[in-house]
């Protein structure tokens, strides 16, 4: 693949569908009735704590399992039981699993020689394909001799030389160190825009998935909780696990106390009445139990009667005080117990609050929004990535 | 657990604890000494008297050997007794084949499809095993036997002549030679098979080949340590072998161990015994080299 060749996606075409597709390992559901579309030549992650079925998703796209039900269709064939060698798609391992057998050139060159690409097309791409991943002149190097990042490289041009319609990549970043792994992931990125190619990106890191995808789900006990940008995502989590899983965020419980057009107010146990833009109201039913929830960031924070305060307010007691550069980070306790997170950026604008002041906590309405409880406790191992 | 302490550890000045570090680095010496002793008494201090009776000239009457530096008598037996070196050869060859051909699917199927009861399989392989090697052997004997169960049936439905019998032949000696090293080969197999990464076959089907083309581009090649480990486990014990011959076998296809074992026991011939199992060994030597120089000396250590 050189670097003038366009690849002939049709932007916005549907690449990969899953419907209702159910995967249950001796009875335990992995993967729960998902439906799922994903467009050609987008960068799509999926997102989710360990077990979540993330991985399992990508091994049936991948054709390494087989849905219990549903059916997965692949730019219009129906592949739901067609074997991996048959499927347009390569895989990305998270092991990188390079043959240790053969040198980089051959691990490369494996996919278009099953192809029975010929002789001078395959030496042809594979010395553009190392060029692209920035490893020209390593072709005859053996695969142990190659450091993480190296392998992880190797791994993608075996993959992409063979130019599929998708690309799977399964947690590729999860054995490199962080400096390394921020760099692939820009690299990543740039290659994909490159290639054209889809990309679907299964990890656990929500940095990673907001870094580099277009659109992304966040998906837990084998459902999808969140879909869309990761910006649409973040900023209007549907549910409880995603405010949380994505970024952090201050839940609180309330009851929806009023519903107008525009704005919806919830009632907090402890009689303040925050308002929420109706749109962003998971339940609409006056009286049914939400909480509402706002970003750390999004919160401004001051001293008591310093200013006057507009939208959404709340009051408490700074506990925690804590400098971490760009900012600083405070914990604010409310006098229902409750205790509010807060980040202000170091912009030099007004004095920090100090531990134990009474503070003012204000935002707009329209940073507010109100989901539906989890059903399932959200355990600290789930958050933790 | 107490690392030995640097020299210049302020606390090492003191001659007491200064001692205690140099005991720990002599720890692994002694705890290697047992083995070292066991394999200098019984293996290397026999080799170098077997090597030097080689040199030695005895008479057969008395069995007394004398020092006399003469290496005529290896050039002399060797091209004595060619004729049993190639039956050998021969048998130990095709009894290697045919164990390789039996265990690869046995050590195949356990690797790949065995699940959680590898290990049940493993050993139902080598329950048989727990046998004594000449008690086996002599039930294929009885098993082979002309009035035996198997040629008994095949007799009486007429599907071999009357005058067919197994016994005596080379294909028994062979049958025996097979049956009898079959963990040999089984086991190095197995373990080539089971440490290949599962995954890295998902890889070669995500690069669409298929299973048969998976098999013969990447699970073979990544075998190929064990296969040749196998080979050389059972080649070589089997070259030398001389039960199997004696209990199986008839008088014209005699094996070198049982040539050996003659010259030691009946003709009291120390000397030209002990430089037929000099070339043995070399032989054997041989085999390893070529394994080291083909597939490294690392493998080596993982399966020999």
């Amino acid at each position: 693949m050189s670097d003038t060749s366009t690849t002939s996606v049709t932007p916005g075409s549907v690449n990969v569908s899953l419907s209702d597709v159910t995967k249950s390992f001796d009875g335990v559901v992995a993967v729960d009735q998902l439906n799922l579309t994903i467009n050609d030549g987008e960068f799509f992650s999926l997102l989710g704590p360990s077990g979540c079925g993330k991985t399992t998703t990508l091994r049936m796209i991948g054709g390494f399992e087989e849905p219990t039900s549903g059916r997965i269709v692949l730019g219009g064939r129906d592949v739901t039981y067609t074997a991996p060698y048959h499927r347009d798609v390569n895989t990305v391992f998270q092991s990188y699993a390079l043959f240790p057998h053969l040198d980089v050139y051959e691990n490369v060159a494996f996919g278009l020689r099953r192809k029975k690409v010929a002789k001078d097309e395959v030496k042809k791409r594979v010395g553009a394909m190392l060029e692209i991943v920035d490893l020209p002149g390593y072709e005859k190097r053996r695969v142990n001799q190659l450091s993480g990042g190296q392998q992880q490289r190797i791994a993608l041009a075996r993959a992409l030389v063979n130019e599929p319609a998708l690309l799977l990549l399964d947690e590729p970043m999860s054995a490199l160190d962080a400096k390394l792994r921020h760099q692939m992931q820009i690299e990543l990125k740039s290659i994909q825009s490159r290639v054209g190619i889809t990309f679907l990106y299964v990890t656990h890191d929500q940095e990673e998935a907001m870094t580099m995808s277009d659109r992304l789900v966040v998906m837990r006990q084998g459902k999808i909780e969140g879909i869309g940008s990761p910006q649409d995502v973040y900023d209007n989590p549907s549910t409880e696990f995603v405010a949380t899983f994505l970024g952090a965020s201050n839940l609180l419980a309330g009851t929806i106390a009023s519903r107008g057009q525009e704005i919806t107010a919830v009632a907090l146990e402890n009689g303040t009445t925050l308002q929420v833009p109706t749109a962003r109201v998971a339940t609409s039913t006056v009286g049914s139990v939400v909480k509402v929830g706002v970003r750390p960031e999004k919160i401004r924070i001051h001293v008591s009667g310093s200013t006057t305060t507009t939208g959404n307010t709340l009051r408490g007691r700074v506990r925690v005080s804590t400098f971490t550069g760009v900012g600083n980070q405070y914990i604010v306790e409310m006098a229902s117990g409750e205790d509010i997170t807060v980040y202000a950026q170091n912009i030099g604008e007004e004095l920090a609050p100090r531990s134990g002041e009474e503070v003012e906590l204000s935002w707009p309405i329209e940073h507010t929004f109100a989901v539906r409880p989890a059903e399932n406790v959200i355990s600290s191992d789930e958050l933790a990535s | 657990m107490e690392q030995p302490l640097p020299a210049h550890h302020p606390g090492g000045v003191g001659s007491p604890r200064r001692h205690r570090g140099r005991g720990k680095g002599l720890a692994p010496y002694l705890l290697s000494l047992p083995a070292g002793l066991w394999l200098l008494v019984l293996f290397v201090v026999p080799l170098f008297i077997m090597l030097s009776i080689t040199l030695k000239t005895c008479s057969p009457a008395s069995g007394a050997c004398v020092m006399t530096w003469q290496w005529g008598e290896l050039p002399h037996v060797v091209n004595q007794y060619r004729g049993q070196f190639v039956t050998s050869l021969v048998f130990a060859f095709f009894a290697t084949l045919i164990d390789l051909v039996i265990s690869f699917p046995i050590a195949y199927w356990i690797a790949f499809y065995g699940g959680r009861r590898k290990n049940f399989f493993l050993i139902m392989l080598l329950v048989p095993f727990f046998v004594s090697f000449i008690i086996r052997t002599l039930v294929w004997e009885f098993i082979l036997s002309n009035n035996g169960v198997v040629l008994s049936f095949l007799r009486g439905n007429h599907l071999v002549p009357s005058s067919f019998h197994v016994l005596g032949t080379g294909l028994a000696v062979v049958a025996g030679l097979a049956y009898n090293y079959l963990p040999f080969t089984a086991l190095p197999l197995y373990v080539a098979l089971e440490r290949i990464d599962r995954r890295v076959l998902n890889a070669a089907n995500d690069l669409y080949a298929t299973r048969r083309v998976t098999f013969m581009r990447v699970i073979l090649p990544l075998a190929i340590p064990g296969i040749f480990a196998a080979f050389l486990l059972t080649f070589i014990p089997a070259f030398g072998d001389y039960v199997n011959q004696e209990i199986l076998g008839g008088t014209s296809n005699t094996m070198i161990g049982t040539v050996i074992q003659n010259l030691f026991l009946i003709d009291s011939d120390y000397a030209g015994g002990a430089s037929l199992s000099a070339v043995l060994l070399v032989i054997s030597l041989l085999g390893i080299w070529l394994y080291a120089r083909l597939l490294g000396s690392r493998t080596i250590e993982e399966y020999l």
